[in-house]
């Protein structure tokens, strides 16, 4: 068994290779998702019910797709009606648009439960629009909502796993193809999962730092 | 002290700052204010009263279009607010830029909970009138100084009290330089004991000519400080004039009711204070 993992070492290099791709797919995916939400929130709670309703169905569809079917439909999918990606194109469009109505969903949550005061006081001193939003709604809803955008960069995490069915080099593709040359599948998943849990341990960690940011505010 | 004194507050005073005119407001059925029309001059004083419902507030939130009025016209230093002379109502934009030259100070305070109190007096004078920083945060640090809060600076409202709360929310709408300054019944939140802190503040800005326009219960603030004394009941204006006439000899019976009941004995000013959820 030492001696498999030994064999995984020989390949770290593939295998670092793949943790850096996780890690970049993750990153992008998670701050694109993030900022895509927040203005799709404000879409979800406009006070035109014609506004609001298109983006609910959009989140809504989301969330009752699997991920991995999400992914096929964009990558095999989509060149039919002549839309076509290379497949980190299509992985990391799949990640956004899909994680996009998560944090969405999640914003409008925190959105809704926000106090109205501070707003309306906004509105007394002359904001409105894109302003308040990003001034005055955005900010306390990042520190309410910060534990839960934490939960979803960790799904983001584990679903870009899924992308290594379009051959994207990430770190599921990464040990599978260890696993596949040396035939050693546990020490080479292993190794993987044990890659995915520091990734998430960093994730925790800044979980960790917006908490306190929000207990020093509450 | 005095820097808050902005060259048209020493202009004459019989100058009309605020004109509101014709002013209704309906929810649903309910018809809260009914036809209401004032006006207010330049380092003007001026109190609402009245029982719980009577409409204050809701006018109070007119003024600056918080509420939007189904009727009326307002009127600040000759330029209409809500509605243009046109007759066109205000996109949000135009709203906004008439709105930062009234400032209001809240019941519930609603400082801004992510900012720290400095940053909650710079935050709109920065990112509303685009001042420049520096110059807004030595006139933010000088209006903490002014309310007693300047060591507080860095620390964030939620660690602050009540009274200190709305001793911040004050320094934030003074640093606009307002035209202006709207109070919605600022020591109702307050614990007893706190009500005092707010009111000397309050005192102080009324001493400088600082034109304000204050919806309250304090009855002891209002016959001190008050220019003058609108009293509503209903939605309507019931009675309006000098503190001193209208506490010593209320001329309608309504009025002489509120005060029964408000002002009950008639005792040191320090007992006048009625505590309100």
């Amino acid at each position: 068994m030492i001696h498999d993992f030994g064999l995984v070492w020989l390949d770290r290099e593939l295998l670092l290779t793949g943790l850096g791709n996780t890690v970049l797919l993750s990153v992008l995916a998670g701050f694109c998702a993030l900022a895509l939400g927040a203005l799709l929130s404000t879409v979800l709670m406009n006070r035109s019910r014609f506004i609001a309703i298109p983006g609910q169905a959009f989140v809504d569809t989301m969330r009752c797709t699997p991920f991995l079917l999400f992914a096929y439909i964009v990558y095999y999918g989509l060149p039919s009606l002549g839309v076509n990606f290379d497949n980190w194109g299509a992985g990391l469009a799949a990640l956004i648009v899909y994680h996009t109505a998560y944090m969405a969903e999640i914003l409008r949550g925190a959105w809704a439960a926000q106090p109205r005061a501070p707003i309306e006081a906004g509105m007394a001193f002359g904001y409105s629009g894109l302003r308040m939003f990003r001034r005055i709604v955005l900010p306390p809803l990042m520190l309410s909502a910060g534990p839960v955008v934490g939960n979803q960069v960790i799904q983001i995490v584990k679903d870009s796993a899924f992308l290594t069915i379009i051959a994207l080099p990430e770190l599921t593709h990464a040990a599978s193809s260890i696993q596949s040359r040396r035939y050693i599948p546990f020490a080479a998943f292993i190794a993987a999962v044990l890659l995915y849990w520091a990734i998430c341990l960093v994730v925790e960690a800044g979980v960790a730092a917006v908490g306190r940011m929000a207990e020093a505010r509450r | 002290m005095n820097m808050m004194t902005s060259p048209e507050l020493a202009a004459t005073n019989t100058s009309q700052i605020l004109s509101v005119a014709g002013l209704s407001k309906s929810f649903g059925s309910l018809q809260v204010l009914d036809n209401i029309s004032f006006g207010v001059a330049r380092g003007e004083t001026v109190c609402l009263l009245g029982p719980s419902g009577s409409g204050k507030s809701t006018l109070l939130r007119c003024i600056n279009w918080l509420e939007r009025p189904d009727a009326g016209r307002i009127v600040l230093d000759g330029q209409p607010i809500g509605i243009t002379s046109g007759g066109v109502v205000m996109g949000d934009r135009e709203l906004s830029l008439m709105r930062t030259r009234i400032g209001m100070v809240f019941q519930h305070f609603a400082l801004w909970p992510h900012l720290t109190v400095l940053q909650n007096v710079m935050e709109a004078p920065v990112h509303v009138q685009r001042r420049p920083k520096d110059e807004v945060r030595a006139e933010a640090e000088a209006l903490l100084q002014r309310v007693g809060l300047f060591e507080k600076r860095d620390v964030f409202p939620a660690r602050l009290s009540g009274g200190q709360k709305q001793r911040v929310g004050i320094a934030r709408a003074l640093a606009m330089k307002p035209a202006l300054l709207l109070f919605d019944e600022p020591t109702s939140a307050l614990d007893p004991e706190l009500v005092g802190e707010v009111l000397a503040v309050m005192r102080d800005l009324a001493s400088e000519g600082m034109t304000m326009v204050v919806v309250t219960h304090e009855m002891a603030f209002a016959r001190d400080v008050a220019s003058r004394v609108i009293f509503m009941d209903r939605g309507v204006v019931v009675e309006t004039g000098t503190p001193e006439v209208f506490f010593n000899a209320p001329t309608t019976e309504r009025a002489q009711q509120f005060l029964l009941r408000y002002v009950a004995a008639p005792a040191a000013p320090s007992t006048l204070t009625t505590p309100q959820t």
